[in-house]
């Protein structure tokens, strides 16, 4: 038997999971994003990394953005890493991808604000 | 813009609780302004990078500036002017609404009048020395929310080796951020016996990272004269008393405080308006109209909410009912909510108005502690008005109620009462 808090919304609901055979019985969540969460976590676990890259321009020097799905939890340094070398030179939107297929995850790299919001005359 | 200019509702503050007001107030068919000191809006969360925004409100899960340009942009459609490096001098009231003193570089100081107010004036960070600590405050010393800024928006690593002080939302996410850049963590401390971040945020901030929650325990001394070399930690009884004996010196180069969010009313209280000790925020009905007719509170500003989707509520709604207060002619007649400070931290609103055509009653509570399958009654006088069980309240996660005063006969009482019972 297993405890954990399910991430998939801020009501953060305590799951408890048994294995039974080769099913997995979950308890305790609200809804049915739950289940397919406690069994992920304990097969796959996967999660959204958000994190900043740098641009080259100095009013706004550091451009958010996200993996527009999630990365197995134990990638994210890859993720990271890769990162660390991209340098943004155009102004972009949000939902722009930055970086296809990041660290060969399939998941692409997308900007989260569109920089015209945040740079020039407003 | 002319400095005889005169608005239904100006909103100060542009963060998501302002651009959700004036949205709505203009969407109601207010002429509607939002005032912003910063150069641009969004607020706090322009640096809260992080997913998790948005669920309720759009549902789907968005980062935060994701979620600001949501409202950055429905604030557009509307053509709402904001008027951003903004700062208010001074607010008066007149006998026809509230005249605005301001200042910006475009303008130098001018005036500007308004029929209703919105405040969404958000909250601050309790500061470094707000927090009793012994020894200096030397370099390496952030709140959570400067680290954040710095991370960020800037894109530099405020410390090396760091530990976090408080279990509050922004400290978790943050030790989480420090960690993916480079950052050792070395723990989160917690003078509580309970963590003051929500669960999630335990388990994908710091268990996923395997960084260490230390609940009981505090920083007594900071050590470093130029920059912090290290922190001592200590055990703390259950009255958040440091126990003698118990220190430990943990060395690091930063100290990131994540201890606690105070509303910001000093536009609220230079008008005389009455506040809450228990939230800091103002007294308002369920209209978001505080003590002073015409002046509205919402988003942080009102009571520190742990959701973003919940500040925008508050802000959409203040924002509907200050658009409709020039048209309103009957007096208030306010209701007190009483509550016990054993079973609640607090209520929000702290008053019914009978008399208002709206009888669609939000309440917003927390718990003082943690309560397992207590149940929550609403009565008036020996009427018990609505019961719900909830199979656990924890103080970090604001609940919420939903009253129809339409069924309720409230009339003649002069007094709601909340209570928590025993399941």
């Amino acid at each position: 038997m297993k405890t954990m808090t399910c991430i998939i919304c801020p009501r953060g609901c305590s799951l408890t999971v048994e294995k039974e055979g080769a099913e997995y019985k979950v308890t305790g969540q609200m809804c049915k994003r739950g289940k397919e969460f406690a069994v992920n976590e304990l097969t796959n676990p996967t999660r959204s990394v958000t994190t900043t890259v740098r641009t080259v321009f100095t009013e706004f020097p550091r451009l958010p953005v996200k993996t527009d799905g999630e990365v197995p939890l134990g990638k994210i340094f890859d993720v990271m890493k890769e990162l660390d070398c991209i340098l943004v030179k155009d102004t972009v939107k949000s939902g722009d991808v930055i970086v296809e297929n990041i660290s060969n995850t399939g998941i692409n790299i997308v900007a989260t604000i569109s920089m015209s919001l945040m740079m020039g005359v407003s | 813009m002319k400095s005889s200019s005169t608005y239904d509702v100006i909103v100060l503050g542009a963060g998501p609780a302002g651009l959700a007001a004036g949205y709505a107030a203009s969407k109601a068919g207010a002429s509607t302004l939002i005032i912003e000191r910063e150069e641009r809006a969004g607020g706090i969360l322009k640096q809260c990078i992080h997913d998790g925004f948005g669920i309720i409100r759009f549902q789907q899960k968005l980062t935060g500036p994701e979620y600001a340009e949501r409202y950055i942009r429905l604030v557009e459609e509307q053509a709402v002017t904001v008027l951003t490096s903004t700062f208010v001098i001074k607010v008066n009231k007149k006998e026809d609404g509230f005249e605005l003193q301001l200042v910006n570089e475009k303008s130098g100081v001018f005036s500007l009048k308004a029929k209703a107010l919105v405040l969404a004036n958000g909250c601050r960070e309790r500061t470094s020395k707000q927090v009793f600590i012994h020894g200096a405050r030397p370099a390496g010393v952030y709140s959570a929310g400067t680290a954040q800024y710095f991370v960020n928006i800037m894109g530099y690593l405020p410390c090396k080796r760091c530990v976090i002080l408080g279990s509050g939302d922004i400290g978790l996410i943050m030790a989480r951020r420090l960690t993916l850049e480079g950052t050792e963590v070395v723990g989160v401390y917690e003078a509580k016996s309970t963590p003051s971040g929500l669960a999630r945020n335990i388990s994908q901030c710091l268990e996923d990272y395997n960084i260490p929650l230390h609940l009981s325990h505090t920083v007594t001394r900071i050590i470093g004269t130029d920059r912090v070399e290290a922190v001592e930690i200590s055990k703390v009884d259950e009255a958040m008393r440091p126990i003698a004996g118990t220190q430990q010196l943990v060395e690091c180069d930063g100290l990131i405080l994540s201890v606690g969010l105070i509303p910001e009313n000093e536009i609220a209280e230079d008008l005389g308006i009455k506040l809450d000790a228990s939230t800091k925020g103002p007294l308002v009905d369920q209209n978001f109209m505080t003590s002073m007719e015409g002046v509205f509170s919402c988003g942080n500003a009102l009571h520190v909410n742990d959701l973003v989707d919940y500040v925008s509520e508050s802000g959409e709604l203040a924002g509907e009912f200050a658009a409709a207060y020039g048209r309103r002619h009957s007096e208030r007649r306010l209701v007190d909510i009483g509550y016990s400070n054993k079973d609640f931290l607090y209520v929000v609103p702290q008053y019914i108005d009978a008399a208002s055509d709206n009888k669609n009653v939000v309440l917003y509570f927390r718990s003082r502690d943690v309560r397992y399958d207590a149940k929550v009654a609403i009565k008036c006088g020996n009427d018990k008005l609505h019961e719900k069980k909830h199979s656990v309240m924890r103080p970090p996660e604001m609940e919420k109620l939903e009253l129809d005063l339409n069924k309720l006969d409230i009339n003649g009482a002069n007094k709601l009462e909340i209570l928590m019972l025993e399941g």
